[in-house]
């Protein structure tokens, strides 16, 4: 825990470090800047209403990508994957009956997402079991190929003519505003919470969650305990494209009220480092995205003192520092051999072998 | 259709497949040296990224000499692969989670330098690239060579053949006095250089670098690396595949048969997965691969 | 490049060959190497014995720059290698065949051994050069190996000659060996031996790494004996005998056999018939095998690796498909069913390698004790098995009951099993498996492989007690003598089939473990070996190899 700490503390310096070097390039003055996106961020209720209608998605994403990683998967398709189910939710939204109860209305369209999600990844995870594809490469490619289907898709029967979004969804079906003035943080930020409380729940306390995590910890182990290793790589990677399914909920149902083209913005992608930074766990996968959505946020606000995407950047250098602090060991021990086709999430925990004469 | 085929079938198509096949061909490249040694190159994307927009850099700086762009194409691979080959070789880290964190990090920084350089968000100046025909351009044939090198080097030299024992057992080459991870870094940096190299092509073969313009060719390149089993010269035959999906997606577009545009443009990514589904399994990767080394 | 023969020096007091001086390492918490003082003399054949865990191969390894010591020196015929390494090693004429070999498989046998130090030509590799030498060398010493082979077609045997000719053509002439019988029958041990022999008479220097005392009385001239890290005891091989080792290795006298009682064999529990199975890489591994293990009795398996026994044990468990062929528990064909469900059918199973397929490592005690039961410990309540909750106050009172039971150290459930020594990881394995709700069939493989002899006995006398408790005990066993003492009957595989099974007579037979050894080999026919009186039936290799 404390070692966890540190790499997180280690990571956040660097990317510091890292940002101001490349403010400093442009020829403005890091301290300025960094004070500039604190202001816009923490400093007044709308600032903190965007933070947290930032953070609302990445909270999806970032679970997303850490129920993969517990089950020794990477999902880096969630870019697809909520694109897909934002999709979904909106052409669900839009269909329904204008009479449609209220938050039964809701649950459709988000469960109609998630459903679209799950599939998508479940795909890469069938992909997997069955013939041994790596789902990286594999999760990546449906990024494309979605992105593209859903253009298609759209303009041959969803979108309203001569845009590139859907129809207004029912009134029915659209998320309250938390209050924040001018902000549209809404109450999806409340499903990202309960689905973090229960994924926790799910891993730390239920036989199935025992058994994914041996999964992704020992393969073989997991299979040698009568554990059925495809149905949990299929089932973990479906979970994961759920989670990253739902958030539309926060962009659709809670803010534009219809989909539009490239509504991720990299949400997906941001994830990653979410996971990593919360160390996979969703107590800290909630204060990752605050911090990330802090950045995304203040990267708006600091755009016409430095290019935004500075963000991405950092995001970058800190996935690379919790990667290599948390394997790296000084020289002494060893990590445990992950299998190629496995790969073990750089925040799993690092077993050492026993001294053998 | 007719005039479809008559395309196809034509020297002006098959010089057309060739030049996109390049960038891939490349990267594969990088991708069979590198993962030889053991380790996993997801970062080839980054790489071609940061080498088009390298090439493009110097291109534009040099008033348009090739062999400017075509050196800065390389130092920004190369550089690029330091920086993973000291996150995965040097400190260790998962190497999928750091090579997807390096593509990141590309996809970050060229648009940031595009505005801080060019006060541009999608594309560089307009510069000169190869212009002419394809067997007319000494670059063409200086990569074809450059491809062949790697055949010979891999398979026939000194370096090549620690190259390969150090991502098949490791340990074994560390008894006979091979330092281990001293080749692996050799092995990144060069696949940095050759996918650096598959970078410039592509900003060349335009008229500069447009943003996220690699578009997921260096995990296409992967494919083709797997696809080849790890064989120079089979996974370039399989980058020529990509190159022909992606050259007939092309002509498809133009050729109004009635395929949606938006459908044609998936034909590249989806014939990855198929390949990839079709081929795993039946190649065997490096023992070691995606494993970190360190002496005890 | 000559092989490294150079006459002996007259002089009268040359340098030792090696010495360790003050040598200390630690890995984690385990001292591995105590100050450890070691001289090895110039044209010996000395050996290093001690028990699995007791540091010989740490202090090797360091000898050889391979692991480096945390403190002391290490000196190479007079010198003082001030910053060692492997490449300091071999320049200085020291090389190593370790227990596992370092080969690379995919290679050629020449390329293995060029490898490091590779001849070129015109900036390409020079192999036909390096051909014509290693040929030289195989002739000269008796090493017989095709140079252009690839080293995974090869045999164990065949492969440890290419570990030898490595060292030979880098001119080395102190060569270490670990535990290079471990892999080897009987037949094989005494080929390397001549071979060994005549090394060390063309001025060789040979250190020997064992915990096998006929072979360290066959061959060494010098005796080291290592416990617990530190050297307790050094002799001349002259006039010494097994019993001075054994007490100087494990500080007490011990009884060497286990007592046991006669089987009483009852109806049959597991049963495999014309079973074919195809190895990972996709050759055939098992062809045709038919076996029965009867209630009450221990079937030894007995082979050398990598002829079958390891997909046999993976067919039984239900993680490798069947070609051909079924496999019964308890009366029940079970051939296409789950891991799970055989399991819930009564298999309980300690595999081979227990950080590979036995433990989540960084899993707790606790966790490890219930995985594959993890069914048992769902809670009973109606929400409970609704959201399909753990019981983890079950979970916790298992654990500490087991502790207990089995002396697992240290006795906490919280304790994350990678941290844990070798002996008690097993136990833990043990445990969990012999508490299974009613285990029928036990499947133990290379269940004391890397464990102390505290804990061998331990795990002995445990697998006797379910025997005596109406288990159809499976033991697959490296250690000729674990099978011979454990075991009731003896199947001995190769290439797939097994070729003989030895009953108890001939078990008790003092040439026993050379019939095996023989055996396993190929070198003895099943005709040589009539199936014993307890054998259930003809067990001949029945299928031809190319079905």
């Amino acid at each position: 825990m404390k070692r966890g700490l540190a790499t997180v503390g280690l990571a956040l310096a660097v990317a510091a470090l890292a940002g101001a070097v490349l403010i400093w390039f442009i020829g403005e003055s890091p301290l300025e800047v960094y004070g500039v996106l604190l202001e816009n961020t923490w400093g007044s209720s709308y600032g903190i209403g965007q933070v947290l209608f930032k953070a609302t998605p990445l909270i999806f994403t970032g679970l997303a990508v850490a129920v993969a990683f517990k089950v020794g998967l990477f999902n880096i398709g969630a870019e697809g994957q909520l694109a897909l189910g934002s999709f979904v939710t909106a052409v669900c939204g839009a269909l329904l009956p204008r009479a449609f109860p209220g938050p039964l209305a809701v649950l459709v369209c988000v469960a109609a997402g998630m459903a679209a999600g799950a599939a998508l990844a479940g795909l890469a995870g069938a992909l997997k079991v069955r013939y041994g594809a790596h789902e990286v490469i594999n999760t990546i490619m449906l990024n494309f190929i979605v992105s593209a289907l859903i253009l298609w898709a759209g303009n041959a029967h969803f979108f309203v003519k001569y845009t590139t979004h859907t129809r207004t969804i029912i009134e029915g079906a659209t998320l309250r505003h938390l209050g924040f003035p001018g902000s549209p943080a809404n109450t999806s930020l409340l499903f990202a919470l309960a689905f973090a409380g229960a994924v926790a729940y799910f891993f730390a306390r239920t036989r199935r969650g025992f058994e994914w995590r041996a999964v992704g910890l020992s393969r073989r182990a997991a299979e040698n305990g009568g554990v059925n290793v495809a149905a949990a790589v299929i089932g973990a990677m479906a979970l994961s494209g759920a989670l990253a399914g739902a958030v539309g909920a926060n962009y659709v149902l809670g803010y534009k009220r219809y989909y539009e083209g490239g509504i991720g913005g990299g949400v997906g992608f941001m994830g990653i480092a979410v996971a990593l930074l919360g160390r996979n766990h969703p107590a800290g996968i909630v204060a990752a995205a605050l911090l990330l959505g802090t950045l995304s946020h203040g990267g708006l606000a600091i755009s016409s003192l430095v290019p935004k995407e500075l963000v991405e950047i950092l995001q970058a250098v800190i996935i690379l520092t919790v990667a290599g602090a948390s394997a790296y060991r000084g020289g002494f021990g060893r990590r445990r051999a992950a299998a190629a086709t496995t790969p073990a999430p750089a925040a799993a925990p690092a077993a050492r072998e026993d001294a053998d004469g | 259709m007719a005039e479809l085929w008559s395309t196809l079938l034509s020297l002006a198509f098959l010089s057309q497949v060739l030049r996109i096949t390049m960038p891939y061909a490349l990267a594969a490249m990088g991708g069979v040296v590198s993962e030889r040694s053991g380790v996993v190159n997801i970062a080839l994307e980054g790489i071609l990224l940061m080498g088009a927009f390298g090439a493009a850099y110097g291109a534009d700086a040099s008033g348009g000499s090739i062999a400017i762009a075509l050196r800065d194409g390389v130092a920004a691979g190369v550089a690029t692969a330091a920086l993973y080959g000291l996150a995965v070789v040097t400190f260790q880290a998962d190497q999928i989670v750091s090579g997807v964190a390096i593509n990141m990090l590309a996809y970050g920084v060229t648009p940031y330098l595009l505005k801080a350089l060019y006060n541009s968000s999608s594309n560089s100046p307009t510069i000169e690239g190869f212009g002419g025909h394809l067997f007319d351009n000494p670059v063409f044939w200086l990569a074809l060579l450059v491809m062949a090198a790697v055949h010979v080097v891999v398979n026939h030299t000194r370096w090549g053949l620690r190259v390969r024992a150090v991502g098949e057992h490791p340990e074994a080459a560390h008894t006979l006095g091979v330092s281990v991870n001293g080749v692996r870094w050799q092995a990144v940096l060069a696949s940095g250089a050759l996918a650096g190299l598959g970078g410039a092509w592509l900003a060349l073969s335009g008229s500069g670098f447009v943003a996220e313009m690699s578009a997921g060719r260096g995990y296409i390149a992967l494919a083709a690396v797997i696809m080849g089993s790890w064989r120079p010269l089979w996974a370039c035959a399989a980058c020529l595949l990509f190159g022909f999906a992606e050259a007939l997606e092309v002509n498809l577009q133009l050729s109004n048969l009635g395929i949606p545009n938006e459908i044609t443009q998936t034909f590249p990514y989806v014939l990855t997965m198929i390949t990839l589904a079709g081929f795993i399994g039946r190649s065997r990767p490096p023992a070691k691969l995606g494993q970190p080394y360190s002496a005890r | 490049m000559s092989a490294g023969a150079e006459a002996p020096e007259p002089a009268p007091r040359p340098a030792p060959a090696l010495e360790l001086r003050h040598v200390h390492k630690t890995y984690g918490a385990v001292a591995a190497n105590r100050d450890v003082n070691l001289r090895v003399e110039r044209q010996s054949v000395h050996a290093v014995v001690g028990e699995n865990g007791a540091g010989k191969s740490t202090l090797m390894k360091i000898a050889y720059g391979h692991a480096s010591a945390d403190a002391g020196e290490i000196w190479i015929k007079g010198e003082r290698v001030p910053r060692h390494s492997v490449g300091e090693a071999i320049r200085r004429g020291v090389g190593m065949v370790h227990q596992h070999f370092m080969l690379v498989g995919t290679l050629t046998v020449v390329e293995n051994v060029v490898l490091g130090r590779e001849p070129r030509r015109r900036g390409l590799l020079d192999l036909p050069r390096a051909i014509a030498e290693l040929r030289a060398l195989s002739k000269k010493f008796g090493l017989e190996v095709d140079p252009e082979a690839r080293v995974e077609d090869l045999s164990v045997g065949q492969q440890q000659r290419v570990e030898i000719l490595k060292v030979l053509w880098r001119g080395c002439d102190v060569l270490i060996l670990d535990e290079p019988s471990a892999v080897l029958t009987p037949g094989e041990v005494r080929d390397l031996f001549e071979v060994l022999r005549g090394l060390v008479r063309d001025g060789m220097t040979v250190v020997l790494i064992t915990h096998k005392l006929d072979e360290v009385l066959a061959i060494a001239t010098r005796v080291s004996v290592m416990r617990r890290g530190a050297l307790v005891a050094e002799y001349d091989a002259e006039g010494l005998t097994a019993e001075q080792i054994v007490h100087a290795m494990i500080g007490r006298d011990v009884e060497l056999s286990v007592a046991k009682a006669p089987s009483a064999a009852g109806e049959t529990r597991l049963a495999l018939r014309g079973v074919h199975l195809t190895s990972a890489r996709g050759t055939p591994a098992v062809r045709g095998v038919d076996l029965e293990v009867r209630a009450g009795e221990i079937v030894g398996i007995a082979g050398v690796e990598g002829n079958g026994q390891t997909e046999l044990i993976e067919a039984i468990v239900g993680l490798r498909a069947v070609d051909r062929g079924t496999i019964s528990l308890d009366g029940v064909d079970v051939t296409r069913a789950s891991v799970r469900q055989r399991y819930e059918a009564g298999l309980a199973h300690v595999p081979e390698d227990r950080h590979d397929r036995a433990l989540v490592l960084p899993y707790d005690i606790r966790d490890n004790l219930i995985l594959g039961q993890q069914r048992d410990f769902v809670r009973a309540s109606r929400v409970g098995r609704a959201l399909d909750l753990l019981d983890r106050a079950r979970m916790k009172a298992r654990a500490e009951q087991q502790i207990a039971e089995f002396d697992i150290r240290p006795p906490n459930p919280a304790q994350v099993v990678a941290g844990m020594s070798g002996g008690n990881q097993q136990k833990v394995v043990v445990a969990r498996e012999l508490s299974r709700r009613a285990p029928k069939v036990l499947l133990c493989a290379q269940p004391t492989r890397g464990v102390d002899v505290g804990a061998i006995e331990a795990i002995h006398r445990r697998m006797l007690e379910a025997r005596d408790r109406g288990l159809a005990v499976l033991l697959l066993s490296a250690e000729l003598s674990e099978l011979r003492t454990l075991s009731d009957r003896v199947a001995v595989l190769y290439k797939g089939a097994v070729v003989a099974t030895l009953g108890a007579e001939e078990l008790a037979a003092d040439d026993a473990l050379e019939r095996i050894g023989a055996l396993m080999t190929g070198a003895a026919t099943s005709a040589g070996a009539a199936p014993g009186p307890a054998a259930p039936g003809p067990a001949a290799p029945n299928e031809e190899a190319s079905s």
